[in-house]
């Protein structure tokens, strides 16, 4: 808001951001707009534009948001907390794309909006914040910790560097929920299939020679529904913000399970 | 005081101790009377919250997916290689189900006598329009077969094959529409 009060040529050189929130209806809404509001159930969320300057701004989209929420629109909600992209806290999507607002440059070109939704076909508590019960319980369902009924005599259970190995690429995974949410499979299928983000976890646990469990782990996944809806479509790689391949972790899953 | 400061309190307790000292405990004497709370609350047992968590979830709207997400050739292409299944399945199923309803007038005969009578525009669009999704799926499948063995599987393999889907269909379409 501040850019207001600014001349042209400043105005020029100032960029902008303008950043919208997600709508079920029109974009360009002149009337009162409303996002997704608890309190306010029976009204259509819509989009609602910030224009702030850029030259007063932090990089980051992320930079952006908390800049809106501190002196524009106080009610503007989202989730963050580390700011430097190991907690997955502000995944959303943004231009288009999944990924972390904290690791999302804002886009320098003032001819440009940048446009911001939640991760896309998720339940919406409030603005950017979706619901990730399901997501989370995914998650849980592949019991993603060591399972090993014969612990070594003595010390912990010991690993050769090249079984090491197998897990980089892995267990690097934040939770972010980017790579779940980009998937198509995963927008029609969601109440069955378990998408990218749970299933790498699964072969995360099914690759590492500590884990005495993988026969299991395997069988959960041998049905229509909780792998088999991948198509290797290749969203999930495409936007992982930590540049991990959820795809190649499913495709290793698929290999396996043929080979059984 | 360094704990107060830690906390946040150090305005405030400076604020109390130096306004009682200049006998200003009028200033202080209203505020007490302003922390009555004005907000009513009820009490609610445990396992209200989730019911009126459970409410809240019916009414939930849902994000915004395809039409928002940014067109790129991964979820296009996949999307497309759907399509043209569909079609060409569509396609092949029509034809026998028509063949075995009516087969006089769907055999071979019938339909290359239909064809041969039309303008040369509508026979070159036609095959375009058959060459498309027969080549395009082809490629593609070869593409899932190479995926499904394991080949290809990383993001730029994804890029470099789906490209050279495209090519080829490109190449492939051509030919047999202008060509054959």
């Amino acid at each position: 808001m501040s850019i207001l009060g600014l001349t042209a040529r400043r105005l020029a050189k100032a960029s902008v951001v303008e950043t919208r929130l997600f709508s079920t209806t029109s974009r360009f809404q002149a009337e009162p707009l409303q996002k997704p509001n608890p309190d306010e159930p029976s009204k259509k969320p819509t989009l609602q534009s910030y224009t702030i300057d850029l030259n007063q701004t932090g990089p980051m989209i992320l930079d952006a948001l908390i800049k809106i929420k501190n002196e524009v629109d106080p009610t503007l909600t989202f989730r963050r907390s580390c700011r430097e992209g190991i907690c997955g806290s502000c995944a959303m999507n943004i231009n288009g794309q999944n990924t972390l607002a904290c690791l999302c440059r804002i886009d320098r070109d003032t001819a440009k909006d940048s446009k911001i939704y939640p991760l896309p076909h998720m339940y919406i508590v409030k603005d950017l914040v979706p619901d990730l019960t399901q997501f989370y319980k995914q998650y849980k369902s592949i019991e993603p910790y060591l399972q090993n009924d014969n612990p070594p005599e003595k010390g912990e259970f010991l690993q050769t560097q090249e079984d090491r190995r197998k897990l980089d690429g892995l267990y690097e995974c934040i939770l972010c929920a980017c790579c779940s949410t980009s998937c198509p499979s995963y927008w029609w299928n969601q109440d069955e299939y378990l998408g990218p983000a749970t299933l790498m976890q699964a072969y995360r646990w099914i690759a590492d020679s500590r884990d005495a469990n993988g026969a299991k782990r395997k069988e959960l996944l041998q049905n229509e529904m909780s792998m088999y809806r991948c198509h290797t479509i290749f969203n999930c790689a495409r936007t992982c913000p930590k540049g991990l391949n959820p795809a190649a972790a499913i495709a290793k899953i698929k290999l396996e399970l043929a080979a059984d | 005081m360094l704990t107060a400061r830690t906390l946040g309190l150090a305005p405030s307790l400076r604020q109390a101790t130096f306004g009682a000292a200049r006998n200003n405990a009028s200033k202080i004497l209203p505020r007490s009377a302003i922390t009555i709370r004005s907000v009513q609350t009820q009490p609610l047992k445990p396992e209200d919250g989730i019911t009126i968590l459970n409410k809240q979830r019916l009414q939930r709207p849902s994000s915004p997916h395809f039409t928002i997400y940014q067109p790129q050739l991964t979820w296009i292409g996949s999307i497309f290689n759907r399509v043209t299944g569909v079609s060409l399945t569509v396609l092949l199923y029509g034809f026998s189900i028509a063949y075995l309803v009516a087969p006089g007038t769907f055999d071979s005969t019938h339909v290359i006598e239909y064809v041969a009578g039309l303008p040369d525009a509508v026979k070159y669009a036609g095959k375009f329009v058959l060459a498309l999704p027969f080549t395009f799926h082809s490629f593609n499948g070869l593409r899932h077969l190479g995926w499904d063995m394991g080949r290809f599987v990383t993001l730029k393999g994804a890029y470099s094959t789906g490209y050279a889907v495209l090519g080829a269909t490109g190449l492939s379409t051509l030919y047999l529409t202008f060509f054959q």
